[in-house]
């Protein structure tokens, strides 16, 4: 995304209050067309900044935008002074957008490339707790993250006496180890923490807690005690056993801890009545998330909410369709984490509640009330 | 006054046999813990809350000096106890919650019977009218106000193994109708117990009254034990069971810790 002239068209960075070509105020950020040319290409070896110092070599490079505007690239491995490069913006450790160019063609390995893996949090060579295997979600992102290249799944389960459907899916798979995690019990999740805290790259929180029901047909505080306690203080319990260690692996070599993931409801954003309750339960853990994210920053490591409509499931039943498969929240988890991402929409109905959200929230409410 | 003079003398003489290890005390409870397996029931009902066990402190900044917990659970998780109220057909009579059950209830004797062998055999083994009658064969007539508690060492199983839950429940022994109705109206017990999760068979929902031992117990005015444990360290009669539950406010249960009495002679 770069700011456009509504006036002259003229695309500018870096961003400005007036058209550097025409003087007029009306700069909109769009989405501009990614490709450019590599100019010039130096490698720093003694950075000033410590960050870099630590990790130099490091290459970066001017890059000429076909929409206009020059602008310095951290530079994947693979590109070439002269050639042509696909530009994108990167969330850097520090949560700052940054340039990053890549070769515009695809390149060997080139997911694998180090500068381009210190900006996102692929899965691939990483180990990755996915804490609830009991949930159709739970099962269909950790054989996406094996699928995508992690070197290692730990898929929790709460009640490891209870059977659950899909078990034989995950048991025996190379790859794949099933752990004993209720998160929402504090001596569960410390002693899974205290085994393989020290080897989680990646965590991806798939609580899956869903019950109908608003305030006044539910009879008691049984049902929302439920969904606190499974949503909200199972989050708190990973937090506090899983996010000091993964905060200080944040700079452990090029398989360092990178990622926290929530799959959140996006009901967490604007409360939806018939759920109402299970909203209220999504949108604190929402706004922990957000806690979470600041205080996973000094160790550089990326928090990203997936954010999706009904899913394809049981509890969401009675609700028509369109509904989110298990395996395209799935697909988006890894997809987030190879980009380096800290928020998704998954699906027709989270994306146009985002965008309905942005534009009239009150008109959103009304019809969610219906 | 006779009475009352050996009575007392009866009592000191067995704290004396406690202490001298003539008379043995076993634990029949579980450990209550996040760990031990609660009932399941259809996900559309409401369901017993997990035993969670949550630090105050623990010699740390936020107590320096002491160590404690909160504690939350079901009324029906761990080694439980069932009040007569935790049933319909109970809810109606007097003193039928944990806290106004009469307190000379708590301590009873307990006619054991061993049906582990065939427990091993088939899981949803249950307990008919003849297999006691064999039973009082062998060890005299079941006396009235005594428990019977149906051995299956179901206790010493994983606790995958030992919930047994299937696609269709959970296939655990128990006993069937007709041998509960017999117990209360004919032998006229204080209460039944079992080493499962619940004092029924796990697929009992389909017998004829569904859960029997709940409908029959409660009905009466009876009381359900279940999760117990160490049942094979009793003899077949003779040993006395303690089992106070908390007083837990028009409570339909509790988690309880259950000794027996047992004389070594």
């Amino acid at each position: 995304m770069l700011q456009r002239c509504e006036g002259c068209g003229a695309f500018t960075y870096p961003a400005r209050e007036a058209c550097p070509s025409c003087l007029s105020a009306a700069l909109i950020f769009v989405d501009a067309p990614p490709r450019g040319l590599l100019l010039a290409e130096t490698t720093a070896h003694v950075p000033s900044d410590v960050y870099f110092r630590e990790r130099a070599p490091w290459r970066i490079g001017l890059v000429k935008m076909n929409c206009g505007p020059t602008i310095v690239a951290h530079l994947h491995g693979d590109c070439v002074e002269g050639a042509p490069v696909r530009m994108s913006f990167q969330l850097d450790k520090s949560g700052q957008a940054v340039a990053f160019a890549r070769p515009e063609g695809e390149t060997p390995n080139m997911a694998d490339d180090r500068q381009w893996r210190e900006l996102t949090a692929d899965p691939r060579f990483r180990r990755v707790l996915v804490t609830n295997g009991r949930s159709a979600i739970g099962r269909e992102v950790a054989l996406a993250l094996k699928v995508a290249g992690a070197k290692m799944v730990f898929v929790g389960v709460a009640e490891p006496w209870r059977p659950f459907a899909g078990e034989n899916l995950l048991q025996g798979q190379d790859g794949i180890e099933l752990v004993s995690l209720d998160a929402a019990d504090e001596k569960s999740t410390r002693n899974l923490a205290a085994d393989i805290g020290g080897k989680v790259d990646i965590l991806v929180n798939t609580t899956d807690y869903v019950r109908p029901g608003g305030l006044l047909d539910r009879r008691g505080t049984s049902i929302a005690r439920d969904e606190v306690d499974q949503a909200y203080l199972g989050f708190i319990n990973l937090a506090q056993a899983f996010g000091p260690i993964m905060r200080m692996r944040g700079a452990d070599g090029i398989n360092n801890s990178v990622a926290w993931v929530n799959i959140l409801s996006v009901y967490a954003l604007a409360n939806w009545p018939a759920f109402g309750a299970y909203s209220a339960s999504q949108a604190a853990c929402l706004s922990l998330s957000h806690c979470l994210r600041a205080e996973l920053r000094p160790g550089g490591l990326k928090m990203m909410n997936v954010f999706t409509g009904p899913v394809d499931t049981e509890w969401f039943q009675t609700v028509p369709p369109p509904k989110v498969a298990p395996r395209a929240i799935a697909q988006a988890v890894v997809s987030g984490l190879k980009g380096g991402l800290e928020e998704m929409y998954v699906g027709d109905v989270a994306e146009e509640i985002r965008q309905r959200l942005a534009s009239n929230p009150k008109a959103l409410e009304r019809e969610f009330d219906r | 006054m006779q009475g009352e003079v050996l009575q007392g003398k009866a009592l000191l003489e067995l704290a004396g046999a406690i202490a001298s290890d003539a008379v043995r005390v076993v634990d029949l409870s579980f450990t209550l813990s996040p760990d031990f397996p609660v009932i399941v029931l259809p996900p559309e009902f409401g369901q017993a809350a997990p035993v969670r066990i949550q630090e105050i402190s623990r010699y740390d900044a936020r107590g320096p000096a002491w160590y404690w917990n909160n504690v939350t659970f079901g009324e029906h998780t761990g080694t439980h106890f069932d009040a007569p109220i935790h049933w319909f057909t109970g809810k109606d009579l007097a003193n039928n919650a944990v806290d106004t059950m009469p307190p000379k209830d708590m301590i009873a004797p307990a006619c054991v019977i061993d049906c582990s062998a065939q427990a091993a055999q088939d899981p949803d083994f249950l307990l008919t009218v003849p297999i006691v009658e064999a039973w009082e064969a062998r060890h005299g007539r079941i006396p009235s106000r005594q428990w019977v508690l149906l051995r299956t060492d179901w206790s010493k199983k994983g606790w995958r193994d030992y919930s047994s839950l299937r696609d269709d429940g959970a296939h655990t022994p128990g006993p069937d109708a007709a041998v509960m109705k017999w117990l209360v109206e004919e032998r006229g017990i204080i209460g039944f117990g079992t080493e499962t999760i619940g004092t029924d068979a796990g697929q009992a929902g389909h017998f004829e009254p569904p859960y029997p031992a709940h409908h029959f117990l409660h009905g009466a005015g009876r009381y359900g034990l279940q999760c117990l444990c160490n049942l094979d360290q009793l003899p077949a009669t003779g040993a006395v069971i303690i089992a106070s539950p908390l007083k837990i406010q028009n409570g339909s249960g509790s988690p309880l810790r259950v000794i027996a009495l047992v004389s070594s002679t």
